[in-house]
């Protein structure tokens, strides 16, 4: 039952030929026998898995279940659960059971959903490998010697190795479509505002943007579904209406405008990965759409203006954590200056470490202007050259990552070469547009990414698109030989 | 641009962030390197470009001034590492 869809099992749990609670025992032993090798999940909660499970059950029974009504998913750990961990991948974190639910993990639980445990992640999201985690890099189920890609790593595995139906993830510079590239499945970064970032622990503010890992395009619809909405918690949550993501999925997309940046496929793409990405789009092309070639001048920019931007937020954001209120506290702190320091200095990884430093660096006194400010302005010029395109295409196709899956331990040194892992992902946060990623073909027996990139709010547009590729193609249905 | 071991020593301090001493020449390294790395956009001619901070700012919204959160100390301050008779305890700050 584990290789169902999600929407597969949900309408075998609405006719009562399949159980929540059968459905949850049976992931429940694959986690024990699969995740020790992989080390997807940060901590599973069997117990209060089954007593949710038996609620859906209950509700099922009585025909008043919703399309997620006994789903088991996967948190990652950066949203807040109470009553169980939120480590967000920090030793920083290591214990700290958060007194109030993520509005996300609220608004799930209400539509019915399962929470199986949390997911593994790069320490604080910072990272595009899961190698930052402090409780231990994550195996890529499709080869284990392979990164998972992350930040949301742990989610992309979790789903990969159908370990739960489904998963949350967050993105604050690729951190949904680059894990679900390196572990073939499909993830979405909705529109900046689309999901509430209440009880999501924060990296970069203006960049980070909650959403749905699982196996197919229509299963990020009904998760999604669950996800999103205006929340008066979230000052930055939007309110725009949110549409019946699934209802435009079987929509036809002949005559769909779809652009490809000549940038995206210059210096830095694999060619391998390339006749992938192109093949897919060949594929778009027959079944109606019209490839159309635009240019993002700025896209070389991206990734600069991004690393003076999130470590700035981050290292503001990242200042709540003095020691004093909760999280990490060093032994016998000998003033209060002492206790600050080594609290955090013992609490944080290094790459959070080197995030903070580059960070409180370019927002301090005279180099605010040369770079805070200056990668904003960039930020909007890269913002308009999305706008211009998108008055001559509907949609933006192109690869999602510059490679396959890399081996463990081969970027952990160099910093630059970790960064850009996320060459083609950034862009759609700078702007806040959404973005998806699904499977498109295999090199060497590692998952290819197809990203696609919609208007603010077109959500239902990418799904749609997706979803068509999807119905045409199975690469989203091929899975790792290690995971039976 | 390239940092020494005292710059880092210093921004460090600013983000009261303790570091181990053989951290530090790693750290300059890394940062300097990041820095390069940043250092091409100061090629872009921006001049007149408003700077774009959000990409939310047009949707930002106000809430009616109501009373919205009861008293939840308890459970608020549950997760802090020192507490007494609800206050957050901290090394001694006036001698």
């Amino acid at each position: 039952m584990h290789d169902k869809t999600l929407a597969q099992q949900a309408a075998l749990l609405a006719s009562g030929e399949l159980k929540s609670r059968e459905l949850v025992d049976h992931y429940l032993q694959r986690i024990e026998r699969l995740n020790p090798a992989l080390n997807a999940y940060l901590q599973v909660d069997a117990e209060g898995a089954r007593e949710q499970a038996a609620k859906a059950d209950d509700i099922l029974q009585q025909g008043k279940g919703g399309p997620l009504t006994g789903i088991p998913i996967a948190h990652k750990d950066i949203f807040c659960t109470q009553g169980i961990k939120t480590t967000c991948g920090s030793r920083m974190l290591e214990n700290f059971i958060a007194p109030y639910n993520a509005t996300v993990v609220d608004k799930l639980n209400a539509a019915g959903v399962v929470t199986l445990g949390k997911a593994n992640m790069d320490e604080f999201a910072m990272g595009s490998s899961n190698e930052n985690s402090y409780f231990g890099a994550v195996a890529n189920p499709w080869q284990h010697d392979r990164v998972p890609g992350g930040s949301s790593g742990g989610s992309a595995a979790v789903v990969a190795a159908q370990l739960a139906s489904a998963a949350t993830g967050t993105d604050t510079g690729g951190s949904i479509r680059q894990p679900a590239a390196f572990c073939g499945v499909t993830g979405i970064k909705p529109t900046y505002g689309r999901v509430s970032r209440y009880g999501m622990v924060a990296f970069a503010s203006s960049l980070d943007q909650g959403g749905p890992m699982a196996r197919t395009a229509e299963d990020c619809a009904l998760l999604l579904q669950g996800m999103a909405g205006h929340d008066v918690r979230d000052a930055t949550s939007s309110d725009v209406a949110v549409p019946n993501f699934s209802s435009q999925l079987n929509k036809d997309i002949k005559g769909l405008r779809i652009g490809v940046p000549e940038e995206y496929f210059a210096q830095g793409l694999d060619s391998a990965v390339a006749d992938s990405v192109t093949e897919a789009l060949a594929e778009l092309e027959r079944m109606g759409a019209i490839l159309k070639t635009v240019s993002l001048p700025n896209q070389g920019l991206c990734v600069p203006a991004y690393y003076i931007i999130a470590p700035a937020e981050a290292s503001s954001n990242l200042s709540r954590f003095d020691g004093v209120r909760f999280g990490h506290r060093c032994e016998n702190p000998q003033d209060l200056e002492d206790l600050y320091k080594r609290s955090r200095g013992e609490g944080f990884g290094p790459e959070v470490k080197r995030r903070i430093l580059i960070g409180a660096y370019t927002l301090s006194a005279g180099y605010y202007d040369a770079y805070y400010r200056k990668a904003q302005q960039v930020r909007q010029l890269v913002s308009n050259d999305f706008t211009a395109a998108f008055e001559e295409v509907d949609v933006i196709a192109g690869p999602t990552t510059p490679t396959t899956a890399f081996v463990r331990g081969e970027k952990t040194d160099d910093p630059i070469a970790m960064y850009l892992n996320d060459l083609f992902t950034v862009s759609a946060n700078l702007s806040g547009l959404p973005g998806l990623s699904a499977p498109c073909g295999f090199v060497d027996g590692l998952p290819v990414g197809l990203q696609l990139v919609a208007p603010a709010n077109e959500e239902s547009l990418l799904l749609n698109v997706a979803h068509r590729y999807q119905s045409s193609t199975d690469w989203h249905l091929q899975s790792p030989a290690t995971i039976d | 641009m390239a940092l020494t071991t005292d710059d880092i020593k210093s921004i460090a301090h600013l983000a009261r962030l303790g570091l181990n001493e053989e951290d530090l020449a790693p750290l300059a390294a890394d940062l300097s390197t990041m820095l390069n790395l940043v250092e091409q956009l100061q090629a872009v001619d921006t001049t007149g470009v408003e700077p774009m901070a959000h990409p939310a700012s047009a949707t930002l919204s106000m809430r009616d001034d109501v009373v919205s959160e009861h008293d939840q100390r308890d459970v608020l301050q549950a997760p802090a590492p020192s507490l007494q008779d609800g206050y957050f305890l901290v090394p001694r700050v006036i001698e």
